[in-house]
């Protein structure tokens, strides 16, 4: 697609029909979370969209969140709205390396100026910037860089958004988000260790079709994906409410299919759409294959405590709350003992008298 | 070696969404056959338990219509048992499910011809009568 032809005209010119099109913008519409009564709309707006340029940086992370977006890269509808983007810099999928790749993403923000949008993944080592660099240049040099003159910025994935396992106890990186760094630029989090691969393209599809923000919830998130918790849209929470809880992996409730709340699922405290959306082309998601969920879409998700604990457990927020917990249950153990000690040594008295 | 379909899956799970959807189904039928405006629901939006879509496509039953369009893969329209009632299932060229709705309508839009389609093909007709 050139860069001045917008998406109508692109689609003409592919073949695709008028019939084609509305298809697309059904699959679009859903793929946002917005009514199908928004069809319309949305059928409006991509036929004059113009192809935004899109600069992606990746940082400390495992590839886990570009590996969840090639897999949502399925022919027609879905890679359509990636034809409909420019990919400007990716260096793990792009062709070019070194001084051509950089020179390309030079290049990119040089000609949009004030309008690509930038996508991270991963966190950025604030520590030592040394920890983690690209053609010799620092992570948090690079995202300041790039930042300087986007017109949003996608935190793609825990990591970017939060921090995510490199920001877990005891961050030896000194890991960040990409908010904790800059604070002059409208964020989008899409968090989740990966993020369900439709959630990214809806995203995408919202600034192609309306080259705004979407509204976000208290932590960036966008509202459509992350307005409710996993535990609002699972289907086992009628379970939940007669209170039939599957004990262990193996029980009869397990094989019934009870709620897994016991086993330390953290649907009720976790934000995020894959109890719909579902993973793998929409064939499941983990607590349909009969896992809790982990919440992996919150911030801190690694150090609260045990997968398998139950919320009401409690879930440690920090290391030095964890240590503070021990430091006073160790305590309270040694007082229990004391105070042990002295009904014994009380009672030897009383003995002896 | 055992095989998949040696492992025993519960599938009576109930999520306790198939009714009050069949209901709004209903509710929407009713309004159409009043004179109102159609309805679309989306599947893809629902929390269902697995074999509960399956629960919903047997309720509903197949009609007399059913049709599929080629266009950016496959694309299923069936009319269910119940008039009015349409179900339309998107899939990409891989054949994977991208979009599931419920359209309660006297015909869904997508059958129609298009204006824009019709235009191309006057003029793609006349082409072909020239030469």
């Amino acid at each position: 697609m050139r860069k001045d032809q917008n998406l109508g005209e692109y689609l003409r010119m592919q073949g695709v029909s008028r019939r084609g099109f509305l298809k697309f913008c059904s699959a679009t519409a859903s793929l946002m979370a917005l009514p199908p009564s928004a069809v319309s709309q949305v059928a409006e707006a991509l036929a004059t969209a113009r192809r935004p340029s899109v600069i992606w940086l990746s940082f400390q992370e495992c590839t886990g969140c570009t590996e969840s977006l090639t897999r949502s890269h399925a022919p027609t509808v879905e890679s359509l709205i990636f034809d409909a983007i420019s990919l400007d810099y990716h260096h793990t999928l792009q062709a070019a390396a070194g001084h051509g790749a950089e020179a390309a993403r030079e290049a990119a923000m040089e000609e949009n100026k004030g309008e690509y949008i930038l996508v991270v993944d991963g966190s950025i080592p604030n520590g030592n910037n040394g920890y983690s660099t690209i053609a010799g240049i620092s992570n948090y040099e690079m995202l300041k860089e790039a930042a300087a003159n986007c017109f949003a910025i996608v935190a793609v994935g825990s990591c970017a958004a939060f921090g995510g396992l490199p920001n877990a106890n005891p961050n030896p990186t000194g890991a960040v988000a990409v908010s904790d760094i800059i604070k002059d630029k409208p964020i989008i989090n899409v968090s989740g260790c990966p993020p369900i691969p439709v959630v990214i393209t809806g995203v995408l599809a919202h600034f192609l079709t309306f080259g705004t923000i979407p509204e976000l919830d208290a932590l960036g998130r966008p509202a459509a994906f992350f307005g409710q918790n996993i535990h609002d849209r699972c289907y086992r929470r009628p379970f939940y409410e007669r209170g039939q809880f599957a004990e262990t992996f193996d029980d009869e409730g397990a094989r019934k299919g009870w709620c897994l709340y016991k086993l330390g699922c953290k649907g009720p405290t976790t934000y995020n759409a894959c109890a719909t959306l579902k993973w793998n082309q929409g064939t499941s998601f983990p607590i349909q294959s009969g896992h809790g969920c982990i919440g992996c879409s919150e911030p801190r998700f690694w150090d609260k405590g045990g997968f398998y604990d139950p919320i009401s457990a409690g879930q440690w927020g920090s290391r030095d709350a964890l240590l503070g917990a021990a430091a006073a249950g160790a305590a309270l153990g040694v007082g229990s003992a004391l105070a042990a000690r002295a009904r014994k040594k009380k009672a030897q008295a009383a003995e002896e008298v | 070696m055992s095989s998949l379909d040696t492992i025993p899956v519960c599938t009576e799970v109930a999520s306790g969404n198939v009714e009050p959807l069949l209901h709004e189904i209903r509710h929407a039928l009713q309004r159409l056959a009043e004179g109102k405006e159609g309805t679309v629901i989306d599947l893809k939006r629902l929390p269902l338990a697995p074999g509960e879509e399956e629960r919903i496509e047997a309720t509903l039953g197949t009609g007399e219509v059913r049709a599929e369009i080629d266009a950016l893969g496959p694309t299923l329209i069936q009319e269910t048992s119940y008039p009015g009632v349409w179900l339309i299932t998107h899939k990409n060229a891989d054949d994977v499910v991208v979009a599931r709705f419920v359209e309660v309508t006297y015909i869904p839009e997508l059958l129609r011809s298009q204006q824009a389609d019709i235009d191309a093909g006057i003029d793609r007709l006349e082409d072909e009568l020239k030469n």
